[in-house]
């Protein structure tokens, strides 16, 4: 058994749930918030947390000031699902229903289970360097025993089927929609259903034939190969990010992303004014509540997937750590290691930062499709299905065939 | 090989196990209102229900489109291969796309001619 491994495993698990589970929590709170700074509204503002304030008289006047921009909205939220009656209606067929849920968060959180979001790092170096600053020697003597120096990914699964894998999992989530539908024995769910299971799968024909260009350029599916690949520059400034290579294909791979995830403006499933709740009419308590939260769980795995494919992943430029096998191969002058604009650093520097870098720019992905989702009006679903299948599908083979006669002339 | 699935089954397993923390905690403190016989019908527009079963014929479109997602989504996972593979295969591989997008661009045009994208 490979212990080593699975430690890092673990250690990959918990930060990745630890993000998304509270970012899908966190991005209810920014949905509401955003649309009410956007709508010129006051917004989610009323939920506090009372403050005991001890008086002059003796006593004390609890404060109900602590409402944080109104950010206790959204564990207000999740407290309120928990604390429904959870209701199985007689008419629905049980297994299913209840199954259904299901499909909706898993496919969403083992998604991300690809996407690189810190690179490779060291832990035995980084660890036993932390350790060693505060002065815990026995700690980093054990780090170092159990990983050497040895690197890892931050990534949860490096599978070379990458984004076939992307692609592969998130047809899954496609079954939600249907089996939730079919199985709540009512006709706004079937209609909703319906709806969204047809919705999806036309996005899906043109997702992978969206990326496809990419996948040329880059010659493989890998994910981590990809986001290592973006960390060169061109011309000395450039960042050698995808975005810069099909920059038109990153609008339409993420339209296709945001019609997967069935929000306005693709937001046929629902259509609160026509359909109720579309395929969750019928569900009550948490279990709506999981289907909401993998509603919003998955913009985070949508801005992630953007990220790793056309913005450089965790990569800033001029930031180089010493397990990038690509960057060092292009430039044999230099001697590998950890530098931050050509300064010398610690490992966990760099890992922090990269880290970090990967988040910020997840959550300026996030904060972009709800400025989509509160900008623009719905579509009708015949308009959807002539954007997809006579617009975006023909524009993606048209790139396809032009990505590929540049890459045979110019030679890669 | 298989060792770099497992965290992938970790995934799972953990999301698993916080749906069902979720669902246990709401069962246990969700409230248990007397029943009602208007839970016993389906959410519509208020009036009694004529039929029981709710899951009519639906139109054919999206049988058709269901048909269509196979045909056109099985040949853009053919095109991955060729795509990993493109530049040791070099003008070969361009000639290789050429002839395999047109059988498939013919297929989008009857059925875009047939009306079968039409809504």
């Amino acid at each position: 058994m490979d212990w080593a491994f699975l430690v890092v495993a673990i250690m990959n698990l918990s930060f990745v749930l630890g993000v998304l589970l509270n970012l899908g929590g966190v991005l209810t709170w920014v949905e509401r918030k955003q649309g009410a700074v956007m709508a010129n509204r006051i917004g989610a503002n009323r939920a506090y947390i009372p403050i005991p304030i001890p008086q002059k008289g003796g006593g004390v006047k609890w404060s109900k000031r602590f409402t944080v921009m109104g950010l206790w909205h959204g564990i207000a939220d999740g407290a309120k699902m928990i604390m429904k009656e959870d209701y199985t209606p007689p008419f629905v067929d049980k297994y299913i229903y209840n199954i259904a849920p299901w499909f909706a968060v898993v496919p969403v959180l083992v998604t991300f289970a690809v996407i690189p979001f810190g690179g490779p790092f060291q832990p035995g170096i980084m660890l036993s360097d932390v350790f060693g600053l505060v002065g815990a020697d026995f700690a980093s003597e054990w780090v170092m025993a159990l990983f050497g120096e040895r690197t890892f990914q931050m990534q949860l699964a490096d599978l070379n089927v990458g984004l076939l894998f992307v692609f592969a999992v998130g047809s899954t989530g496609i079954f939600s929609a249907a089996l939730a539908g079919w199985a709540s024995n009512n006709k706004y769910s079937l209609l909703g259903a319906l709806r969204s299971s047809s919705q999806m799968i036309s996005y899906e024909v043109f997702m992978g034939m969206a990326i496809l260009g990419l996948v040329v350029i880059y010659g493989t599916v890998d994910m981590n190969l990809i986001a290592q690949m973006q960390g060169d520059v061109w011309f000395g400034f450039l960042p050698k990010w995808g975005i810069f290579l099909q920059p038109h294909m990153f609008f339409i791979f993420m339209a296709a992303l945001m019609a997967e995830n069935k929000r306005v403006p693709f937001d046929m499933p629902e259509a609160e004014s026509e359909l109720v709740a579309g395929y969750f009419t019928e569900y009550s308590a948490m279990k709506m509540g999981l289907f909401m939260m993998a509603e919003f769980i998955e913009i985070a795995v949508i801005a992630g997937l953007l990220t790793a494919l056309f913005f450089g992943a965790y990569h800033v430029p001029g930031v180089h750590g010493a397990g990038d096998a690509f960057y060092w191969a292009a430039h044999p002058e230099l001697t590998p290691g950890n530098y931050v604009f050509g300064m010398e650093v610690p490992h966990v520097v760099v890992v922090v930062g990269r880290v970090g870098s990967f988040l910020a720019k997840l959550l300026f992905f996030c904060w972009f499709q709800i400025l989509i989702r509160w900008t623009l009006p719905k579509f009708r679903y015949d308009q959807i299905m002539r954007l997809g299948w006579k617009i975006l599908l023909p524009l993606s083979l048209v790139n396809l065939v032009l990505t590929a006669v540049v890459v045979l002339l110019i030679g890669g | 090989m298989t060792l770099q699935y497992l965290p992938v089954l970790l995934v799972v397993i953990g999301a698993s196990g916080f749906m069902a923390v979720m669902l246990l905690l709401n069962s246990w403190l969700g409230p248990k209102p007397r029943h009602a016989p208007v839970m016993d019908t389906p959410f519509e527009c208020g009036s009694p229900m004529l039929q029981t079963d709710n899951r009519r014929r639906t139109a054919v479109k999206y049988y058709l489109v269901a048909l269509l997602f196979v045909m056109f989504d099985l040949e853009t996972v053919l095109l991955y291969p060729w795509a990993v593979m493109y530049r040791e295969l070099g003008l070969f591989g361009l000639v290789e796309l050429l002839v395999f997008l047109v059988s498939l661009v013919v297929g989008l045009t009857y059925v875009w001619r047939k009306g079968a994208l039409e809504w």
